[in-house]
Order: structure tokens, then sequence, then C-alpha cells
């Protein structure tokens, strides 16, 4: 061995460092992801604030609308669809959530870690959309049942409030809360394909707002077949579902279909992203 | 440019390292023909190269050689354009639990600020069945206990350092790849860094990390990976590669081998016995040698001074090369 001061001696392991552990059988799969990804989805500040932001334009546009029509006196034709009107304002909170649950891992660099504990990428994706939905679906069902009561409860001396045991009620309520929810998974759907908040947001609000601007420059026979399929037009279709006091157009399908068609979009879109997220390099 | 392949065989590389038992099954990263293309910038070309437990493999070249590329790839976050790399076996993507079998420090950016380290460090001993006690056993090694509850945009790029060796860790993996691990610490941050790479190879832990400083890799790792422009320039021991970048490198082809080298050694030179019989000799120039084989009366066959390594690397790569030889 030629005498070249270049290796010191090894040193110890500095504190303990057992040699490497045994690994257990099976592997790491969803379970575990889900439970990471709640851990990381309650760890954030962000996570309140939108969450916070939900509640606050629900409840909060709710509270004023409904005050309003009973100060003025005004005419209530569909009490269901007033106390839930918050929800159209809302959803913008509800969908920046839903985005930043998969772009801040981009913009952030964290995406790194989470693949390092779980290099299965649509296994990655189910568990946020599980964590997320879970919350997600709990949130909007409490918000739409809460907007619903203070709503009725604030029309009460107007003569126009409904209740949840007249036909129709409790389900436009209910799939009021589920209509939230899927916006949400489109949200998040739409951000695993974009990647990156800022655009995901501005192409998730687009659709809600520019969309039914741009639609009726078309021609008229496409303005009719597509203005239906638009979210926003079958989000009004959901929560005026108790009257069927659709502003619009009259819709060609109930509110849950149009709930289901939500829902085939959410899908679409976290299957695309999820066959991206494989494709691309994080 | 073709690459220089200063490593000679597999055989000869394990022969340098006298305690190390060669053999195939000890290879633990396994690269094949590894190669990357970002649009037209070829930023991997055909890489083979093995990792070896029980020893710091150190992973060099001037920044944007290719040595984080190659480092995603090894994770899976980046698909190779061809070739392949396996990590005991196996795809990082078909390990069962990814975290207890390699523990990864990519660059420092890999965690959410808004997150505390425990939060962050929890999540990922989630993801891969990792007690929650291991959280606190990792916080307490590197030091970080203290600010644990903090958020981790809050951190200097020293504890960020910190905080992903702790994510690394974690799962008391075999098999560590640090990237640039020594970034952003002080002195003594990386005498720790240093350290702890040594402890880890001598547990018989599998240690590859990646540098841009030579002097740094000559005082950590036993052994070199060298790149530059994405592909090899030299496998080697660093007590060879420190030898061969001396700035006077002889090769010498001599039937009196044995007696030739006792004299250049007895001279202060260093002899690097190469696989095909010649030796390389550092340490002393052309003249001297031939000079020394006069008055031992030995024949010599070939008497060629060599391009240093330093001169290959500079030649290759095209950029300032922050490392000093050995002196």
């Amino acid at each position: 061995m030629t005498a070249i001061p270049t290796t010191p001696a090894p040193a110890p392991a500095p504190a303990a460092a057992p040699a490497a552990a045994p690994i257990p059988g099976g592997r790491a799969g969803l379970r575990q992801a889900v439970r990471s990804e709640w851990t990381k989805f309650w760890s954030v500040r962000s996570t309140a604030w939108s969450l916070a932001a939900t509640v606050f334009l629900v409840l909060g546009i709710c509270v004023l609308a409904n005050a309003t029509a009973a100060n003025n006196g005004l005419h209530v034709p569909d009490p269901t669809r007033r106390s839930l009107v918050g929800f159209l304002l809302g959803q913008f909170a509800i969908g920046v959530l839903g985005v930043l649950v998969i772009s801040a891992e981009y913009s952030t660099g964290s995406i790194r870690s989470t693949l390092a504990g779980m290099p299965r990428r649509p296994v990655v994706i189910a568990a946020k959309v599980v964590v997320f939905g879970v919350v997600a679906l709990v949130v909007s069902e409490v918000l739409a049942f809460s907007a619903f009561f203070i709503g009725q409860a604030l029309l009460s001396r107007t003569g126009y409030s409904a209740t949840l045991s007249q036909p129709g009620v409790t389900q436009a309520v209910l799939e009021s809360g589920l209509y939230l929810t899927a916006l949400g998974l489109l949200a998040l759907g739409m951000a695993t394909v974009i990647r990156h908040t800022a655009g995901a947001i501005a192409a998730f609000a687009g659709i809600l707002l520019v969309l039914p601007l741009v639609v009726p420059a078309l021609p008229t026979s496409m303005v009719n077949a597509i203005t239906r399929y638009l979210p926003a037009n079958i989000g009004v279709t959901i929560l005026s579902s108790a009257q069927n006091t659709h502003i619009f157009s009259t819709p060609d399908f109930s509110a849950s279909t149009g709930l289901a068609i939500l829902a085939g979009y959410a899908a679409a879109m976290l299957v695309l992203g999820g066959w991206l997220m494989v494709k691309r390099d994080a | 440019m073709a690459p220089v392949r200063l490593g000679g065989s597999a055989s000869f590389t394990c022969g340098l390292a006298a305690t190390m038992a060669c053999n195939d099954d000890r290879i633990v990263i396994e690269a094949r023909g590894l190669t990357k293309r970002f649009g037209n910038v070829l930023a991997v070309d055909g890489l083979s190269f093995d990792v070896e437990p029980g020893r710091v493999t150190g992973f060099l070249g001037p920044n944007g050689s290719g040595k984080s590329t190659t480092m995603r790839l090894i994770m899976g976050l980046d698909l190779p354009n061809a070739g392949s790399v396996t990590v005991g076996g196996r795809k990082y993507h078909d390990l069962p639990w990814p975290l207890r079998e390699v523990g990864s420090l990519l660059e420092a950016n890999s965690i959410h600020p808004g997150r505390s380290a425990r939060a962050h460090l929890w999540s990922l001993a989630q993801s891969n069945g990792i007690a929650r006690r291991r959280v606190d056993e990792v916080l307490e090694l590197v030091g970080l206990t203290a600010v644990a509850t903090k958020r981790a945009g809050k951190f200097s790029l020293g504890m960020t350092q910190r905080l992903g060796i702790a994510a690394a860790l974690l799962g008391d993996p075999g098999v560590l790849l640090f990237d640039e691990p020594v970034n952003g610490l002080d002195p003594e941050g990386i005498r720790w860094v240093r350290n702890l790479c040594r402890g880890l190879a001598s547990d018989g832990r599998t240690v590859f990390i990646s540098s841009h400083l030579m002097a740094e890799m000559s005082l950590t790792a036993d052994h070199l990976v060298v790149i530059g422009k994405g592909r090899m320039i030299a496998e080697m021991s660093v007590t060879e590669f420190v030898a061969r970048s001396s700035r006077q490198s002889v090769r010498v082809r001599t039937p009196s081998a044995s007696s030739l080298s006792d004299a250049v050694r007895a001279a202060s030179g260093i002899v690097i016995p190469e696989p095909d019989g010649s030796m390389t000799v550092t340490g002393m120039n052309a003249a001297d040698i031939g000079e020394l084989a006069a008055s031992l009366n030995v024949a010599l066959h070939e008497l060629t001074p060599v391009a240093s390594l330093e001169d290959a690397f500079m030649e290759l790569t095209d950029e300032a090369v922050e490392y000093r030889a050995a002196p």
C-alpha cells in the first residue's frame, strides 16, 4: 500500500445507527400512502385557509342573500336554491384547495420526497383523491345542510321557507354537497395534468367563469348542445333541483345525471393526470 | 471525443482495495448504459458503473455534468431514454418498502416550506410503515430536535440539508444516495457529514455521494466514479485517483518490475501496477526513472510520460474544475 495521505481512518458512526433493520413482508401500498397524505394535508396552513374560505363564502353569502330577501320582502320562488347560493363562490375556494393538494408538491419540490416513499405514481394520486375527497365530502355536506338551515331560518318570516320533508329538497341539498366535492376533485385532476398552481387555478376558474361567456358566441345549435354540459350550468341545475328553477335553460337531464357527468369529468381528468404522471419526469 | 477509461478491470480495482472481497453479488447499484436526454442536451450518456457496499463511493464531476440527473434516474424520478439502473437487483419503482431500502438526499428543496420538520418526517415514515419513534431518533441524530416543530421554510440551508439527511436515514436503509450533501454546510457540518458517511459505510451499507469538490471527495470517499458531460471519465479508488492526478505520471514497462518498483518507492515515487503488466509512476519524471533504471541495470521496454487524470478531466469537461490534487 502506498503511503499517500488521502483517506483518514473510518470514523465511528455518530450516535446510534444500527445495521439496517429487517424489512417486513408485503409492500407499501394505498393504506400507507393515505396515512402519509393525511398527515401532509393537515400539516400545511393552506389547507386551513382554503377550508376557512370555503366556509366563509358559502355561509357568508347564504346569510347575506337570505337576510336581504327577508328584510326586503322579496319573492323567493326556490328557497332551497337561495340558501345554497354561496356554493357558486365557495366552489372556487375548494377548487384552490384541490389544486394545491398536488400543485404545491411540484412548486415546492416535495414531490421528490413523496415519490421516494411511494414510487408508484397512480397510488400517490389515489391516496390524494381519498384524503381530499373524504375531507371535501364531509365539509361540503356539512356546509350544504348548514347553509340550508341557516337560510330557511332567515327566510321563515317571509313565508317562503322550505323544509327537508318537502319533495326533492333533501336530495337537492345532498346533491349540492356532492357537486362541491366533485368540483374539488375536478380541480385536483386538472392540477395533476397542469402541475402549476396558478395555471391550474386559472384553468379551473376559466371553466366555471369563462366558458359560460364564450359558448354563447358559437352558432345557436352548438350553444344549446354544449351549454348544458358546462360544469357551471350543471351546478345551477343541481342547486335549483328542488323546484326546477334553472334560470339559464331547461336542462335535458336531471340533477343526478348532471352530477354523474361532473364526476365523469373529474375521473377523466384524474386518469389523464395519472397517466401523464407515469409518463413524465417528476 | 471517446471517454478515457482509466479505471482498469474490475479485478484490478478490487486488488487495490485489498480488504474488499470481489464478487458480483456485492454490487448494489448497477447502472448499465444509462442515457437521459433533455431536448437536444444529452445529460447522461451511456453511463455504466457499479456501487458496492461497505465503502463510500464518490460520484465526482463538475457542475452540470449529469450527477443529479443520474441520482434522479436511480430514484426513478426521471425515466431513462436508454439503459437501466437497479438497486439491489430491482428498479427503484419495484422496491416493496423504498425508504427502508434506499435513503436519499436529493436537491435541498424537496420539502414543503410550510410543513414542520417533524410532520415532513412523519409523513414519510407513514408512507413506509416506519414507527413514530424513529422520527424523533433521526431528528436527534441530525441535531434538529429543538426546531422539530418549526416550519422547514424558516430553516437555514445547513438545517435543510440536515433535515434531508434525517429523511434519508428514516428507514434505516442499507443504501444511501446523497446528492451534494455538504452544500451549504459549515466546516463543522462538513466534517459531520464526512464522519456520518464513513460510519454508514463501515456498518456495511452502500454509500453513494455526489460532489463537484475533488478535495472533499478525497477525504470522504474510498472509491470514485468520475463523470464529465454525462460520460464516464474514470472509475477507480481514491488512492489511485489522487496518485494519477499528480502532475508527473509516467508509464513504465520493464521485465524487472519488482526491483524497479522498490527503487522508485525508495526514491519517494509512487507505483501503481497496471493490469497489462506495466506500471504507472507518479512523483518522478521520466528522466529520473531512466537514470534510476540505468543505475540498477534494469532494462526498460517503455518509458512514456502520460497525461494526468486532471488533464483528461479538464479536456473532457471543458470547464473549470474545482479541485486540487492532494500534495
